[in-house]
């Protein structure tokens, strides 16, 4: 080896050595967040959008404000299929990456939520069920870790059978009126059970519970029975190809469109593209709005895409999916920023981002600076309340997008709170928790 | 009371008294029978060829599904794109028997099974890798409009549906009987040694069921697409076979048919009538219990060949 060929392979060596400190610096000052993804399996059309639209979310933090408070957001996704013990076994691998450990964990599935939740309080690492998970998680001072702002099935349930009440001409209206239930035959799918049951004693409407198995791909008896029934009303607990199969088969026996209602997983463009022209006028509940009309639209196509619409909506940009994991990065990343205020602009630890959560004040100026204003609306997190009860919306489906068709409508709280503290009661009972003491 | 009444004479009570009802959910239940028939058509066309259980058959559905909507959204007309497709699923089976069948010559047909096994997962992901994961809307032109025929109302796609798997029975009952081809089929059924002797090449034989089952699987995949857009869940509806060919038999396309109309019938008067006396969600147990009970009286399946082996 000549003397030139070692002075190359010093340099080389001194320059790799000095680049480690500052790379060790740098992973210091690094949020870590898990992302639990489901790109592949029977469920990757519903998994990527949503996947998607958080990673952007997540990339614009980064590459348009520096991150949070100066403190870089790093993330790592973990395919889970939508298997429930795939998802247990991301935790597993992925709760003590980074300087701080995983930040929060969006578990993106309500049987993998069930299995998170004991883990997570005794790990002291938040779990955001977005709108989906255990309802009664809701009540902050038995589930100290897990969160499911901005609202829940429960509360949708309340507010459909309300938008129905109001189509109907008054909640008077509705004793009498037939509505029916088709649900994925899961824990999931059974989750608006207890509150359509309460209701119906309320406001005495009739009430068929239509199961449908996993995964749905044949539901030939369900509407016939629909048939049978004649409800005026039809509301959907679909996911997956459950959805398409259903609107389809609504379409093929005439049931009115606009008298069928889906969860806000029964709602997006993979559940009425394949009916064609027969989805005209489904509606479906959402939290946030369609489309990509907004500033944060905006940004991310200018920052993650420069510019490039065409390769933007390749990654399903704008699309109702990719919107919600927009929405529930926003939330992660603001719940950071809550905490930081709390505990100081740097990487925070699992227990730290729980008391940002807990302190989570979105208000219409803050979304409105977050470039969603009439994006999603207003909440505002406590010790207590983990929901926040947040209002819902219902959209339509005209053909080629979805459309707002309501305002926002109010869950009805007074029915809605005192069964989620029923049922907290009784999980602290069940497995020997002292609920906490909120201030 | 009630419930035992529910789950006992209530539902003939209700049958005797609105049988137009009853004659809508027969004919929904035999017209879902024909789709599922059709699913079930492609294991017994190789079973039958090759003694193998082609786990993979769920998986060729979609496949062929997809490559089928993947054209037509590159801009390829439906009838080049079924061609096309036609061309790939022919392809595919001269592949497998190159790579997959020929190796394993003489080996245990569990072997085979388990081969087709990883079969199906290579499909499944080459299959999105290339087409993508996305729910696609396939639309071939059947028309989907409600049809109310005294008071029954039925989808005229399920008419087609039922139209379209009878004329491939009727193909398929021809290509077997009176070609050469089909004769050669039979034969290598039958004996392999024996076929193998009077001259039939085995290996063609094999490209050309794995061939025909791809067509199956691919007029299953439009029907079954058409209706619940072509995603990966295409692959599960193998599921909804597995009763068919039990209670028809493993070998036989008249089985496959019979067993398809019966399970469709069965499944759809069990849920509608008894179902909601328990809960609902019975029809996909409750296919295999009916499949169950014919086997207490046919291990063979309906029309399944009676096994005689001496000892």
């Amino acid at each position: 080896m000549n003397v030139k060929k070692l002075a190359v392979l010093g340099l080389g060596a001194v320059a790799a050595l000095s680049t480690l400190p500052m790379s060790s610096a740098l992973a210091q000052n690094e949020q870590f967040v898990p992302m639990l993804v489901y790109r592949t399996g029977p469920y990757a059309p519903n998994g990527i959008p949503f996947a998607n639209g958080f990673r952007d979310y997540m990339k614009l933090v980064n590459a348009r404000d520096g991150g949070v408070g100066g403190v870089a957001i790093v993330t790592e996704e973990c395919e889970t299929q939508y298997n429930t013990q795939i998802g247990v076994e991301c935790y597993e691998k992925l709760k003590g990456k980074g300087p701080t450990g995983a930040t929060v964990f969006n578990p993106l599935s309500t049987g993998i939520t069930y299995q998170l939740i004991p883990k997570s309080a005794v790990d002291k690492i938040p779990i955001l069920s977005m709108g989906y998970g255990q309802t009664a998680a809701a009540d902050g001072r038995v589930f100290p870790y897990t969160f499911n702002f901005p609202t829940t099935y429960w509360s949708q349930a309340s507010a459909f059978v309300k938008y129905i009440g109001d189509k109907e001409g008054g909640m008077d209206k509705l004793k009498g009126k037939k509505i029916a239930l088709v649900y994925h035959n899961s824990a999931y799918g059974k989750e608006p059970i207890p509150t359509l049951e309460t209701l119906r004693a309320k406001y005495g409407y009739d009430l068929q519970l239509l199961a449908v198995d996993h995964p749905g791909q044949e539901q030939k008896s369900t509407w016939l029975q629909i048939r049978r029934y004649r409800p005026d009303w039809v509301i959907m607990w679909g996911w997956g190809v459950m959805n398409q199969v259903a609107v389809k088969e609504a379409a093929a026996i005439n049931f009115p469109m606009d008298r069928f209602i889906g969860v806000w997983w029964s709602g997006s463009e993979n559940d009425v593209i394949p009916a064609g022209d027969g989805a005209k006028g489904y509606l479906a509940g959402t939290f946030h709005a369609p489309g990509h009309g907004f500033p944060v639209h905006a940004d991310l196509l200018k920052h993650i895409y420069s510019g490039n619409e065409a390769e933007a909506k390749a990654n399903n940009w704008g699309e109702v999916l990719y919107n919600r994991g927009v929405v529930n990065a926003m939330y992660v990343i603001e719940a950071l920023r809550a905490a930081q205020a709390i505990h100081g602009a740097k990487p925070l630890t699992g227990e730290q981002v729980r008391d940002g959560l807990e302190a989570l004040d979105l208000t219409a100026d803050r979304l409105k600076a977050l470039g969603m204003d009439g994006f999603v609306s207003p909440l505002k997190v406590s010790c207590l309340d983990h929901e926040t009860m947040g209002p819902v919306r219902i959209q339509q489906w005209d053909g080629e997008k979805w459309s707002f068709v309501s305002e926002w409508i109010e869950p009805m709280r007074d029915v809605v709170r005192p069964q989620v503290e029923e049922a907290a009661a009784a999980y602290a009972k069940e497995n020997g928790i002292t609920p906490r003491t909120c201030g | 009371m009630e419930m035992l009444r529910a789950l006992t004479y209530g539902p003939l009570v209700e049958m005797w008294e609105y049988p137009i009802f009853l004659a809508e959910v027969a004919l929904n239940g035999l017209l879902t029978g024909v789709m599922y028939s059709l699913v079930a058509l492609g294991f017994v066309l190789i079973f039958k060829a090759s003694g193998v259980f082609n786990f993979a058959q769920g998986v060729m559905v979609l496949f062929s599904a997809l490559s089928l909507v993947g054209l037509m959204e590159h801009g390829v007309p439906v009838w080049a794109a079924l061609v096309l497709t036609v061309v790939i699923m022919v392809v595919l089976a001269m592949v497998i028997e190159r790579v997959m069948l020929r190796p394993l010559v003489n080996q245990d047909p569990i072997i085979l099974f388990m081969s087709t096994i990883g079969l199906t997962f290579f499909l499944e992901g080459f299959g999105e890798t290339i087409w993508g994961s996305n729910v696609k809307r396939l639309d071939v032109g059947i028309p989907d409009a409600p049809l109310d025929i005294g008071g029954v109302l039925v989808s005229t796609f399920d008419l087609w549906a039922a139209a379209i798997g009878a004329t491939m029975v009727v193909v398929l009952a021809i290509f077997f009987q009176k070609t050469p081809i089909g004769r050669a089929l039979r034969a290598v059924a039958d004996d392999h040694q024996a076929a193998l002797s009077v001259g039939i090449p085995l290996r063609t034989i094999w490209v050309v069921v794995w061939s025909v089952a791809g067509m199956v699987a691919l007029v299953a995949g439009i029907m079954w697409g058409s209706k619940s857009g072509v995603q990966f869940s295409l692959s599960l509806i193998a599921l909804k076979a597995l009763p068919v060919l039990i209670l028809g038999g493993f070998t036989s396309v008249p089985g496959a048919i019979i067993g398809g109309l019966i399970i469709g019938v069965g499944e759809k008067v069990a849920e509608v009538y008894w179902g909601p006396a328990v809960g609902g969600a019975i029809e996909n147990w409750f296919a295999y219990v009916l499949a169950l009970l014919f086997l207490l009286f046919r291990p063979q399946g309906l029309f399944g060949e009676r096994i005689i082996e001496r000892v």
